[in-house]
């Protein structure tokens, strides 16, 4: 079978493969909130700091860390420049032809660059150490506040627990049936835009109707074992807060303490 | 000579943690214009070898010679390679997409660059070869069974006029008469079209009574090869491979046990029934 990896899941047993999805969902989302309430570079240390000893505990390999940076490296790289070249400021470093490169424009550029960069490896920990099936469990108990103004909440948990389900098995099937048509000579690579628009036909009508074909089959799958939503239905495995969720979440909350006070020192004695 | 496989091997995943060994040191021949059994219970690399027949996937390492020519050595031979050797998939009726069954059909010919005149000809001759009557090809293929389906996606492989057609797993999945109608079907398209022909099947009984030669493969090897009496009268190895011979063999065996003087290295139905009734005599 083909192996796609998902949100690529490391399977580890670590304290923070252990932790309750929903206190990790928070955790990163409060991190990625705060990360930019930074102002200095004290600030960024403390941050890279925490972050360390978070893929430490994970046990999860940095390569596939860095793997997920490689994939946004260009956006890394594209914002930086666009920093560089396009923030106001008087300190000159460099002037070329029309376009200046100032002090301010540099500092901004690292700063951003560093933002993204621990948004990344922030939430690539989240989806390393946790399943999709758990990740998708965290996020409907988030959105169950909203089910007051009538935001379905559990069906579009079921809905991506469903997607997340049938993405590998849609990629397989996409690479047979595009081996079966280019076995007939079919070619998705050469061409200009509309030839290799039309030539993914041959490609995406399979798909679909195999896609189709396999929802109606897990509808009925679904309902011949009495499935009707929401309402009345309970879990094999209850989510439960434990110590240790307490214990991460009090562990972030002095990161970001560390945060402003850090803010604080900065703007006393102007450090940038 | 048409195709020639030396020292075959091939690892899904390379390099990753999900590596994946299909195909070990494989090696054979195939000679012009026969017909060959490719049999291996599921798993064992059957359509991972097919595949490289027409340059799906490439070798890891080895080579693959047909009509002599290294059919991995020049980019620039891919599309008359994969004219020369047609694979129909499994299932290959999910392969179908076109408004019409004849235009489906000529995706084909069609991605060949050949002219209308020609497409037609092909088009009209390979349906008519597997059989879907000229009231359908206007038809969209979704409204076909699944029988028919089938014989239109092989149509489409037929249409680009294959010199080695290579069918993975034809049958599967077809009640026992699509079954034999398409296995009939091949058979005669071997003997009108005198094209080589290897089909893959885990099924002993479809290919006891077709083919002239059988290769078994098991864990990306090929353990035997051999005339179909050969291989079907090693009950011990093919069920050592987790595979069996035929029904019928068994029956023949049981038979023998019992004392009843039967030849050996029968296989098929006819022949049973024909030794039976010779020896009740
Ligand atoms: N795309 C793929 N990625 C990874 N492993 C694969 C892939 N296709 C097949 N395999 C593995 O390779 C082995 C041989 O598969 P395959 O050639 O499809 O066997 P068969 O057709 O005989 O059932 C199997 O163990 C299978 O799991
Ligand atoms: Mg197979």
């Amino acid at each position: 079978m083909l192996k796609v990896t998902i949100g690529q899941y490391y399977p580890a047993e670590s304290f923070i493969h252990r932790l309750d999805p929903r206190m990790k969902l928070l955790c990163t989302l409060l991190f990625i909130v705060f990360i930019f309430f930074i102002t200095n570079f004290l600030g960024y240390i403390a941050a890279a700091i925490y972050l360390a000893l978070i893929v430490r505990t994970s046990t999860v390999p940095p390569r596939f860390l860095l793997r997920g940076l490689r994939a946004i490296f260009f956006i890394i790289i594209f914002t930086a420049v666009l920093n560089i070249f396009f923030t106001a400021g008087e300190t000159i470093v460099l002037q070329l032809g029309g376009f200046r490169i100032t002090q301010e424009g540099l500092l901004n550029a690292g700063r951003m660059a560093l933002r993204l960069i621990m948004l990344i490896i922030g939430s690539s920990i989240l989806t390393l150490t946790t399943t999709p099936i758990q990740l998708t469990d965290a996020i409907e108990y988030a959105l169950k506040p909203l089910k007051k103004i009538r935001v379905p909440a559990h069906e579009i948990a079921m809905m991506m627990t469903i997607a997340l389900r049938f993405i590998p098995t849609l990629m397989e099937e996409m690479d047979k049936i595009m081996k079966a048509q280019m076995a007939r000579g079919a070619d998705f690579d050469t061409g200009g835009l509309i030839k290799k628009a039309r030539s993914l036909v041959p490609l995406l009508v399979p798909l679909f109707i195999s896609a189709f074909r396999r929802a109606e089959d897990l509808a009925l799958a679904m309902e011949s074992r009495c499935y009707r939503g929401d309402v009345g239905r309970t879990r094999m495995k209850k989510m439960k807060m434990a110590g240790r969720d307490y214990a991460a979440l009090g562990v972030l909350l002095l990161l970001i303490a560390a945060i402003f006070a850090l803010n604080y020192v900065a703007g006393v004695f102007g450090i940038w | 000579m048409a195709i020639e496989i030396k020292d075959l091997c091939h690892t899904y995943s390379r390099g990753s943690a999900f590596a994946k060994k299909a195909l070990n040191q494989v090696n054979l021949t195939i000679d012009s214009g026969s017909f060959v059994g490719l049999i291996g219970h599921t798993g064992s690399g059957k359509s991972t070898l097919v595949q490289h027949l027409n340059v799906l996937l490439r070798p890891e390492s080895g080579q693959i010679l047909i009509d002599g020519e290294d059919i991995n050595a020049d980019k620039a031979r891919l599309k008359a390679i994969r004219t020369k050797v047609g694979l129909v998939f499994q299932y290959p009726e999910h392969q179908l997409f076109d408004m019409t069954v004849y235009k489906d059909v000529s995706f084909g010919p069609k991605n060949a660059g050949l002219e209308e005149d020609e497409i037609k000809e092909r088009v009209e001759a390979a349906l008519t070869l597997v059989g879907i009557a000229p009231e359908l090809w206007e038809k969209s293929p979704f409204e076909l069974s699944g029988g028919q389906k089938r014989r239109v996606a092989i149509a489409g492989v037929l249409a680009m006029r294959p010199e080695i057609l290579v069918l993975d797993e034809p049958a599967a999945g077809l009640d026992p008469r699509g079954r034999n109608e398409i296995l009939d079907q091949i058979k005669q398209m071997h003997e009108t079209l005198k094209i080589t022909v290897i089909l893959v099947s885990h099924s002993m009984e479809d290919i006891a009574r077709l083919v002239e030669r059988i290769l078994v493969i098991s864990h990306g090897e090929i353990v035997l090869s051999g005339a179909p009496a050969e291989i079907f009268a090693q009950i011990e190895a093919l069920e050592a491979l987790g595979l069996s011979s035929t029904q019928t063999a068994y029956i023949m065996r049981d038979l023998q046990a019992k004392g009843m003087s039967l030849p050996d290295n029968i296989f098929t139905v006819e022949d049973a029934v024909a030794a039976i009734l010779r020896a009740l005599k």
